[in-house]
């Protein structure tokens, strides 16, 4: 009797539940990098909209290089050299550090944009009420302006969130990586991209419907 | 009381206002009229600061607005100001606009913000529109809720810079009988505007300003009826 050594073994219920720690192993990365990231950023434009000059020849420059230069690269290059200057830090740690920088270098562009859309004339008559520069800041500027860029800054969260997926050339096991592993083992890559596919639609949905629902209510 | 001395004001190399010396006494009701250009905004972005001045000195109540010292933010609660555009806040209810100055500058808690707000908003005859948001008022409201929204701080002086020329032409009149009903409570009010019925009927004295300079500044059937300066009549000439 011959006995033949099976490679390959199918799609079963385990790999749904590897798949599914993935997907929170893509949210957990996605949602601390988007949120480190979104107040660098809101920090990084509001320098740009204040600081003038001396932000536009430092900061802009340096956050063009991040907005410019794709991802998977900057991923590399960081994973790699980093450990030269001293930072050894595993696939997470670096996939959090390049993923929240390439966030505050999107989201500041979408912060300062939200600062200027508040008008002169609105923040003078916030301050002719005796308001600081910061209670104008906090009370009418980032409410006003904030729901202004809203819809563009939830573009960037979710796009972030997709472009996790490139920390896998890191090897961090997130969704990809995941379905990458899978896919060897089982030969079936309709279906578990399929599956990715799904994953990927469940944590963007929820997220813009949330925000479509914000918007409906601000509007009114 | 406001004392104007020597001011000027430059943008730039343009210099707008042309040493002016001016002193408001507290009850009185001071219109500035001129044409567009003339300075006269510019001098109410002055009294209260919003604007740097590049020479002389704008002092109220004996505090030098424009001194390195002066806690301005303090000093403004004394200045209300109503805009040519009204501003309101967009995302808070009439209520809300009026209510949050009182809370976080003067740290009134939010059941006395709310109780000043509600009292100027009937004030100004808003009274049934506390929990509207200003996208669903009119023009004219909105610049009633800024009249309250001004007025909850309780300042000593109002600052009005044209405050009806942006409304509707049948929207100008709530405005300015807000305006007069202010006047006769005896709020000080120095009143920047283009409505010389309310310049002539409501006002103690009358400034005309003619290219950043203070032209002439008398009681108003003077300036109406018999205007010293040529620019003046001229000026009175073209507007009515």
């Amino acid at each position: 009797m011959n006995e033949t050594i099976s490679f390959f073994s199918g799609f079963n219920v385990n790999d749904f539940w590897f798949m599914g720690e993935a997907a929170l192993r893509t949210l957990w990365i996605s949602a601390l990098s988007i949120s480190i990231g979104a107040v660098l950023g809101g920090l990084f434009g509001w320098l740009l909209h204040e600081g003038k000059l001396t932000a536009t020849l430092t900061l802009a420059p340096v956050l063009d290089i991040f907005r410019s230069v794709p991802l998977i690269i900057q991923l590399v290059l960081f994973y790699n050299f980093a450990p030269i200057v001293g930072l050894d830090l595993d696939p997470f740690g670096s996939g959090v550090v390049i993923l929240t920088i390439y966030t505050a270098a999107l989201v500041a562009n979408v912060a300062r944009g939200g600062i200027e859309a508040v008008g002169k004339p609105m923040r003078r008559a916030a301050r002719s009420l005796g308001m600081s520069y910061w209670q104008d800041m906090r009370y009418v500027v980032l409410p006003i302006g904030g729901r202004a860029v809203f819809p563009a800054w939830v573009g960037v969260a979710l796009g972030v969130m997709k472009d996790s997926a490139l920390v896998s050339v890191l090897g961090y096991v997130e969704l990809l990586k995941a379905s990458q592993i899978l896919i060897t083992r089982t030969q079936e890559p309709f279906l578990i991209l399929s599956i990715a596919g799904a994953f990927y639609f469940a944590l963007s949905f929820p997220v813009s419907r949330y925000a479509a629902k914000l918007e409906q209510r601000w509007a009114q | 009381m406001i004392e104007i001395r020597g001011l000027e004001k430059y943008f730039g190399a343009l210099q707008v206002l042309k040493g002016i010396d001016l002193d408001v006494e507290k009850g009185e009701v001071l219109s500035v009229i001129g044409a567009s250009g003339s300075g006269k905004s510019t001098l109410l972005y002055c009294i209260n600061g919003l604007e740097p001045i590049q020479k002389g000195a704008v002092i109220v109540d004996g505090t030098d607005v424009h001194a390195k010292g002066t806690d301005i933010n303090k000093l403004r609660q004394k200045l209300g100001m109503v805009f040519q555009q009204w501003n309101s806040f967009p995302h808070l209810t009439a209520l809300e606009n009026v209510a949050l100055a009182p809370k976080i500058v003067k740290g009134k808690s939010r059941a006395e913000a709310q109780a000043i707000a509600e009292s100027q908003l009937k004030h100004v005859g808003l009274g049934d529109k506390l929990n509207v948001y200003p996208g669903a008022l009119s023009g004219g409201q909105q610049q009633r809720l800024a009249i309250a929204r001004a007025l909850a701080m309780e300042p000593t002086y109002m600052l009005f810079d044209e405050a009806t020329s942006a409304l509707d032409p049948e929207l100008v009149g709530e405005v300015l009988d807000t305006m007069r009903l202010l006047a006769e409570e005896g709020m000080t009010m120095i009143c920047v505007t283009h409505e010389m019925g309310f310049a002539r009927d409501v006002s103690d004295r009358v400034a005309y300003f003619h290219q950043g300079v203070m032209e002439e500044i008398g009681p108003p059937e003077q300036i109406f009826g018999d205007a010293k300066s040529e620019n003046t009549r001229k000026f009175l000439a073209n507007v009515r």
